[in-house]
Formats: structure tokens, C-alpha cells, sequence
């Protein structure tokens, strides 16, 4: 009794899933590979009475969806490598202020132009450390468009959970192929709501001041509580503060409340990984070929299994750590010089048996690209 | 935290009266502000502020009024943030003609980094960046809207506080993109090295370097700085256009 099934692009998985988790506005500026996002939602966003803008540059896309979140909106925007590259301050704002908003970049090769219309999964540090200063981030990921359309709705309720910008990094492959997408029934995924303040009107609203769990409760622009938003530290009613005890207790905030929640962001999946002894890391498209390999070596008896990462920031690192515990080597397959590698090595028990399987020229890895190295690795040569 | 003298807390006292007098919801307003002297005004005032970062206030204003266009958006600008860094989003605002007011507190220098040339100084000046004199054009804030297409365009001084009120009220009343140039005086960093003289000598500047448009004094002195009203049109306003879009985009989707 599947009604709407739909044969579409990443990219337009995406935008069914920011549709679903409730989103009412979206700014963005045309850049490939992620430009039919921009494009569908200036058709849907409409018809649902959201609001749709093409701004001038990438960086006022970024603010504008900053300023619609403030009156109470679920906003968006996305983009590619030099966009991503833009954005950046506006993103740090974004964390010091503790705006919800997801920013969609669908990777293409880098630096610079780099290789507009290919596939790179290169802007993972970017993500994690684009914007200046201490800060903590969250970033989702996904290989095929179930998986897109579920880590979209996440991106969406965890921007409303912690306060924080998603990031969501997908990729040129997985952005523009073409596979099926089932749409759940309204209600069967869960959806995050804006926690808004009960304070009454005319009583002290401290924007601010985090409840006991952390989170802050919001009070819309427009709203009866007035108050300050700045992107200079700041005490609980948002005003400008260098007290250092003021700057320290901030900082720590905006690092603790993501990094302490690692375990109820992490999503994985596992790929034939019970009892494997060569166990491939990877995400997005790349896994999508390390999946391929492992189950058709399985078939042959082969003990090798994928851990699938679909959170990478923060990093997993304890359940890196437990499921490759047991393994001979770890492969990390991805399409950069190792961003997530040395994520891997970091986290496992015995770093000198992680190696990496990459790609970097704009062309998706191979089931045998990796079978080359895992043959070398398990020393049955060349 | 503006230094003795400036103008920028006498503009704020026009603005301050021109939302009194037109009795405005203040919870209806939101005052947007980027980076620089001008920007610590939104912490002022007891509006729904938001202080951005250096150049972007109209991108985040336009994030806000676009969401909720029933709110008054006004966001006050320096030099910096409204024609350097922050001069695409300035054009861009009026092209749309969404319902903003823009106010220009022109001190011709960057105040808060300590006295650097801004594109609205203008060739033979002095500043720290410029220890030679500048030999950098100026925008004429005015002429720039106007060619941008913002459907409200005017010009004061910090010297003329009633005239300044009255601007900013009929500005905040215009529906449409907005630009009231404000002409502000920075001793400390603008006057000292230029011998413009201390607040006092460079407000009685404002006044004898300016003049009311269609007044005797600009007739025969052309070479003064006009004030006044330069641009009041109707134009389709952004927002109101952009519900029209939704109304044929539902009526799309039923049909």
C-alpha cells in the first residue's frame, strides 16, 4: 500500500526530506552539483506558502536563512565547494548564537573551482573546521536517497535539538543519481519541533540560559520577548560580554552540548561486518562500492564487512573503536588524501593497520579499486 | 561606548524619536546591525535586535522581513557595512525593493578600527591607512540608490535632529527599500587628522556644507551637499510580490 514512491535525484531526495522535517524557508544561489535543490524548492516551497529566495551571493544565502530562523522558520540552504568556502563566517555566527539551520553541500572536487561537475568527498575538515575558533559541529551523511531523505529529517530535528547549524555533506554522485525514493507516511518519522519558551510575556526572558539538559528555549523575533542576538560572547540576555568567566562558560557550552552528545547523534550502518576480519570504513558513494565488494567477497566466504558512517562530525570515535576492535586491518575507502582516515586512526586500537583506499581524480572509486588494495593489505599480492 | 562627540548616538536619538512618534509596536521591530561603530546601536535599543557580522545586516534583514513581512525591519549601517564589504547587499536590497530601511551613518572612516579610509571618504583625505592622502573616489550614498532602484532616497546630518526625525519616519513609513544617508562626524579620528576640529567645529560643517533641496542657498552655492527627499516612487514591493507567488503557486497545485 506504498503510495508515493518516487525515481528521482539525490539532490531532489533532499529537498522531499527538508520538506517532510518541516522547513519554511530556503536562500540559496545556484551552484553545481547542488543546484536542483535551489531549484525544486522555489517550485514547492510556494505552494506550501514557505518562502523561497535567490539572494545575490552565497554569503548573504547563509545569512538571510540565519535571519528567517530567528522569527520562528525551519530554514535552509545549499550548496557546493566555493559556496561551502563563503559561508563560512556566517556559519560561525550561526554557532554562536545558536541558530538552527542545515546547510546542504553536495561535494565537488577542490581547491578552488576544483572539478565543479565530478565527485569529491574533500569539504569533510572543511566542515568540521571551516569557520574560526573553538567550536563543535554537526555533520550528516548518506550514499544512497533512503538514507539522504533520513539524514535530512535528523539534520533538521538535531538543528532544533542542540541549537546548532547540520551540516549536510552529500556528494556529486549521490546528488545527481537517479534511484528510488519511498516517502514515509506523515508521522512515521519523527519530527523536532522548535522548543519555545513558556516564560509569559512581561517576565524576564533569558534567551540565553541554558535549562538543566542544555537546551535553550527560543523566543521568535516578533515575538513579546525582546532581546539581543550577537555574534560577540555573550551573557544570558544576549548582550555583548569579555567577563572571562562569561567567555569560558559560552565556549565550553557550545563544544559540550554536541560533543557530549555524541552517542544520540552517531548514525552508522553495518555492512556484513559480523566476525569480518578486514572491515572497510566509509560514507556516501564511496560506500556504496565498498558495500558492493563486501557482499560479493562474502558470497565467496570472504570475512570482510563495512561500518558505514553517516554522522562524521562529531566524530564516533568510541564506536570506531569497538567495532573495529577485533579486525585485522581497517580500509577507510573515501574520495579525499585521508580527511577521514586519520579520523579512524585516531579512534581504533592499532592505527598502523588502517590504510586508506581513495580516489581523488573526480571519478568514483571502484568495487576494484578497493579490491586492489585489500589484496596487497592481506598479502596476496599485487 | 560611542567616543565624546560622535554623531552616531544623535542619530540615534532621531531614531529613537521617529519610532515614538509614529507609536510603533516595538515588538514589531527588528533592528538589524553589522560590525563597527554604527553596529553597537542595535545593542541600544529595546527592539528585537540582532548584531551581525561585518557587511551583512541587509542579507539578515532580508532573511527577516521575507519570513515576517508584517515586521518593521530597520538596520542601521556604516560606512563599511553599507558600501564596502557590504555594498553588493546594498545594491541587491533596493533592486528587490523589499521593505527595509536603511540608514547611513556616513562619518567617512572606519571608527572602531581606528581611522582607515572607507569608500565614502573621498580623494585628499587623511587616515591611517592613508598616511598620504587618499586618492580612492567616493560613492555618492544617494546617487547609488537611486541607480539601484531603492523607491525611498534622502539625506541629512547629525546637525539637523528634527529634519533627520522626520526623514526617518516617512523612510520607515515608505513601503519599499529605503536609504536615509545620514551625515555623521567622527572626531576622534575623522577630525583630528583631517583639521576638521573637534564635534562642534565639524557639526557646524554639516551645516555650512549643506543645503535643503530647493533652497536659495543650493541654487547659488550648487557645490553644497543637497538634503531632503531625493526619491519617494511606488514600486512593486518585494514581499507583496512574493505572496502573489505563493497565491498562484497553490492555486497551481489544486488545479
Amino acid at each position: 500500500m506504498i503510495k508515493n514512491i518516487r525515481f528521482i535525484q539525490g539532490n531532489e531526495a533532499c529537498v522531499e526530506g527538508a520538506l517532510y522535517a518541516g522547513l519554511d524557508f530556503f536562500a540559496g544561489y545556484p551552484i553545481t552539483p547542488s543546484t536542483e535543490i535551489a531549484e525544486r524548492l522555489s517550485e514547492y516551497l510556494p505552494e506550501r506558502g514557505g518562502k523561497f529566495i535567490q539572494m545575490e551571493d552565497e554569503i548573504a544565502s547563509m545569512c538571510a536563512i540565519i535571519g528567517a530562523s530567528l522569527t520562528g522558520k525551519k530554514v535552509m540552504t545549499a550548496t557546493s565547494g566555493p559556496g561551502f568556502s563563503l559561508k563560512q563566517e556566517a556559519i560561525g555566527y550561526a554557532c554562536m548564537a545558536e541558530i538552527p539551520c542545515v546547510i546542504a553541500n553536495v561535494q565537488r572536487g577542490g581547491p578552488s573551482t576544483g572539478n565543479p561537475t565530478h565527485v569529491s568527498q574533500g569539504d569533510i575538515n572543511q566542515a568540521r573546521w571551516g569557520t574560526h575558533g573553538d567550536h563543535s559541529i554537526i555533520a550528516l551523511t548518506a550514499s544512497n536517497h533512503q538514507d539522504v531523505f533520513r539524514m535530512t529529517v535528523d539534520a533538521f530535528n538535531m538543528a532544533e535539538t542542540y541549537r546548532t547549524p547540520v551540516m549536510l555533506l552529500f556528494d556529486e554522485v549521490v546528488g545527481h543519481m537517479r534511484e528510488k525514493l519511498v516517502i514515509p507516511e506523515e508521522g512515521e518519522l519523527e519530527i523536532v519541533d522548535r522548543l519555545r519558551t513558556s516564560v509569559a510575556k512581561d517576565v524576564d526572558y533569558h534567551p540565553y540560559l541554558p535549562r538543566e539538559d542544555g537546551r535553550l528555549p527560543m523566543s521568535d523575533f516578533g515575538g513579546e520577548h525582546r532581546y539581543n542576538v550577537t555574534g560577540l560572547f555573550h551573557d544570558m540576555w544576549g548582550f555583548p560580554s569579555n567577563n572571562p568567566k562569561i567567555v569560558n562558560g559560552l565556549l565550553r557550552h557550545l563544544v559540550d552540548k554536541i560533543d557530549n552528545n555524541v552517542h544520540a547523534i552517531t548514525r552508522y550502518k553495518e555492512h556484513c561486518l559480523e566476525g569480518a576480519e578486514y572491515i572497510l570504513v566509509s560514507y556516501g558513494s564511496s560506500a556504496r562500492s565498498a558495500i558492493h565488494l563486501a557482499q560479493n567477497r562474502r558470497n565467496k566466504g570472504e570475512k570482510i564487512g563495512v561500518l558505514e558512517l553517516q554522522s562524521i562530525w562529531p566524530f564516533p570515535v568510541e564506536m570506531v573503536r569497538e567495532k573495529c576492535a577485533g579486525a585485522k586491518a581497517v580500509l577507510v575507502v573515501e574520495m579525499n588524501m585521508g580527511q577521514v582516515l586519520a579520523q579512524v586512526k585516531a579512534a581504533v586500537d592499532k592505527p598502523d593497520r588502517v590504510f586508506l583506499a581513495n580516489r581523488i581524480d573526480g571519478k568514483l572509486i571502484t568495487p576494484s579499486d578497493i579490491k586492489r588494495l585489500l589484496r596487497v593489505i592481506q598479502g596476496r599480492g599485487v | 561606548m560611542w567616543c565624546p562627540g560622535c554623531g552616531h548616538g544623535t542619530i540615534l536619538n532621531s531614531l529613537i524619536h521617529a519610532v515614538e512618534e509614529l507609536q510603533l509596536n516595538k515588538n514589531e521591530i527588528v533592528m538589524v546591525s553589522g560590525i563597527g561603530c554604527s553596529a553597537r546601536i542595535s545593542g541600544y535599543v529595546d527592539f528585537h535586535s540582532l548584531h551581525t557580522i561585518h557587511g551583512r545586516a541587509l542579507a539578515f534583514a532580508t532573511g527577516v522581513k521575507l519570513s515576517r513581512p508584517h515586521l518593521k525591519v530597520l538596520v542601521p549601517m556604516g560606512d563599511g557595512d553599507a558600501l564596502a564589504i557590504g555594498g553588493n547587499h546594498f545594491i541587491h536590497a533596493a533592486r528587490r525593493n523589499i521593505d527595509i530601511t536603511a540608514i547611513v551613518m556616513n562619518n567617512r572612516i572606519y571608527g572602531m578600527t581606528g581611522g582607515q579610509f572607507s569608500p565614502l571618504s573621498g580623494p585628499g583625505v587623511k587616515a591611517t591607512t592613508a598616511p598620504y592622502k587618499t586618492i580612492d573616489s567616493n560613492f555618492d550614498v544617494v546617487e547609488l540608490a537611486k541607480a539601484a532602484g531603492a523607491s525611498f532616497v534622502a539625506r541629512s546630518t547629525a546637525y539637523h535632529v528634527k529634519e533627520s526625525t522626520e526623514l526617518l519616519k516617512k523612510a520607515i513609513l515608505h513601503k519599499g527599500f529605503s536609504v536615509v544617508e545620514i551625515l555623521s562626524q567622527c572626531p576622534t579620528h575623522y577630525g583630528r587628522k583631517n583639521k576638521e576640529g573637534d564635534a562642534v567645529g565639524m557639526l557646524e560643517l554639516q551645516k555650512s556644507n549643506t543645503a535643503k533641496l530647493g533652497s536659495k542657498a543650493l541654487e547659488e552655492n550648487p557645490g553644497l551637499t543637497p538634503r531632503g527627499i531625493f526619491v519617494e516612487k511606488e514600486r512593486p514591493e518585494y514581499c507583496e510580490e512574493y505572496d502573489k507567488i505563493i497565491a498562484q503557486a497553490m492555486k497551481e497545485r489544486v488545479s
